[in-house]
């Protein structure tokens, strides 16, 4: 059982799939400049992750080497297609908003990553666990930036005013860089920085060194 | 693991998932399907609603659009016409299809829509004494990325714009997504129109000069978004004019539609 809650709760922050695996940046900028879209697109992924590692995994045993990806690729793409329309049915402002990165999530780097590392090893339930840990550790980074980017950028939460911004009468002076996609770069950034400073073991060893400086040598 | 690889296993597993899959993806689709489409009516409904500046939270949309009245115009002629049933018109569609539309010549397609459909839906508020109050005309064009499909709404002097609102765009945003700015589209309501029988109403580089002869005629363009706001003109220019509602909207001034 502590295994299970193992796998449910170290992608979030140990082995978080954005901030050390360094994967699915691509939604992470593009859908974080409001909470609220925000919150949708981490239910959509977590979901999808969940699923598709479900049944990825309830197949393995029958999956043929050569075609696995193949697979893999369209259980991933049947999962999104529905969370798509069932948002457009459900949700049509946000799925509005989130256009095509909800489509997009068929590419996300995290869905196939965990189909292809774990749930082609694993039985289905700890594979179905690992899907939800893995899209909450997505869901946290997403939140945080989403979270600055929409109060720094437009002063508010959930849509909802909290700074009073200039042009309707309050104090505070949006940041436009913040609505824009480079700020979510410097946030999740900042993000791996502070992860990193708390658990020194996510820290990677330098690729090289930097050789002594020798040429004052060569010259004398 | 090797019994898995023969040609065999492969073409099973490949074929059964592709078949259970399609089913539950096609189950979804058809069954969403009444609710995506009144999510888009409903939607539609709102824009036609914020463009001329009806737009009430907290009342239902539905209940908010039975003062509006839709009727289709016959583009070619100018006049109102029962040829198609406004419930199930789509425009969009119309303009793609070669029977139900016109193709532009390249003087003509100022907005490059490159099609023209015969007919257009347009949109009456009319006020308690059976007035025409306002009215609200779909319009659409090319700006920098993308088509954007908005909607234009007059007052009953047919001249006076009430507002201008776009309901589907993707330009940049900060810059030619600016269009959705409530401020911008603040500087709408009042501009004219016409100028001795010619659509003069567009945007100009920077700030309109309130004391120009032709401040009237004139909005703000966006900065940084030339190419949008050239956009913006244009669909304004073409779906007031001659091949748009220019021959409609002088019937109706003459009570003839």
């Amino acid at each position: 059982m502590s295994e299970m809650k193992e796998t449910l709760t170290q992608p979030i922050l140990r082995n978080n799939p954005i901030a050390l695996q360094i994967l699915g940046i691509c939604s992470a900028l593009a859908v974080t400049t409001s909470m609220q879209v925000t919150v949708v697109m981490c239910i959509a992924l977590t979901t999808v992750t969940a699923f598709s590692n479900l049944f990825v995994s309830s197949i393995r045993k029958h999956i043929p080497g050569s075609i696995r990806i193949i697979v893999q690729m369209i259980i991933i793409a049947s999962l999104v297609i529905v969370v798509d329309q069932v948002l457009k049915a459900y949700a049509f402002e946000i799925s509005k908003q989130l256009s095509v990165f909800v489509g997009l999530i068929i590419t996300n780097c995290i869905v196939m990553g965990r189909a292809e590392a774990f749930a082609m090893k694993n039985p289905p339930l700890p594979s179905f666990v690992d899907g939800i840990g893995n899209g909450l550790g997505y869901s946290v980074v997403l939140l945080v930036v989403a979270f600055f980017r929409e109060l720094l950028g437009a002063g508010k939460l959930f849509g909802i005013q909290i700074l009073p911004v200039v042009t309707e009468g309050g104090w505070y002076n949006p940041n436009g860089l913040m609505l824009l996609a480079p700020s979510a770069f410097f946030l999740i950034g900042l993000f791996i920085w502070a992860l990193r400073s708390w658990d020194k073991t996510q820290v990677e060893e330098p690729d090289f060194k930097m050789a002594k400086h020798t040429a004052v040598e060569e010259a004398a | 693991m090797s019994s898995n690889d023969g040609i065999k296993k492969t073409l099973i597993v490949a074929f059964s998932l592709c078949i259970v899959c399609s089913v539950v993806v096609s189950t979804a689709a058809v069954v969403l399907k009444p609710t995506q489409e009144a999510n888009k009516t409903l939607d539609r409904k709102r824009n036609i609603l914020a463009a001329a500046g009806m737009l009430e939270e907290g009342i239902s949309i539905d209940k908010q659009f039975e003062q509006v009245e839709t009727r289709i115009v016959d583009l070619r002629t100018g006049k109102y016409s029962d040829e198609v049933d406004p419930k199930s018109y789509d425009q969009r569609k119309a303009s793609k299809d070669p029977a139900t539309s016109r193709d532009l010549s390249q003087e003509e397609d100022i907005a490059s829509i490159k099609r023209r459909a015969d007919y257009a839906e347009v949109y009456l508020v009319n006020d308690a004494q059976g007035k025409l109050d306002r009215i609200i005309l779909p319009v659409h064009g090319y700006g920098l990325w993308s088509t954007l499909y908005g909607f234009m709404a007059l007052e009953s002097d047919l001249n006076t714009v009430v507002g201008l609102g776009f309901a589907e765009h993707g330009e940049t945003p900060g810059l030619g997504g600016e269009v959705d700015n409530p401020s911008w589209k603040a500087k709408w309501p009042g501009k004219k129109v016409y100028k001795d029988g010619e659509v003069e109403l567009g945007l100009i580089k920077g700030t309109v000069d309130p004391s120009a002869p032709n401040a009237d005629w004139q909005v703000d363009g966006l900065s940084g978004a030339t190419l949008t706001s050239n956009g913006v003109s244009n669909l304004v220019q073409f779906w007031l004019g001659e091949q748009g509602y220019q021959p409609f909207i002088e019937n109706l001034k003459a009570g003839e539609a």
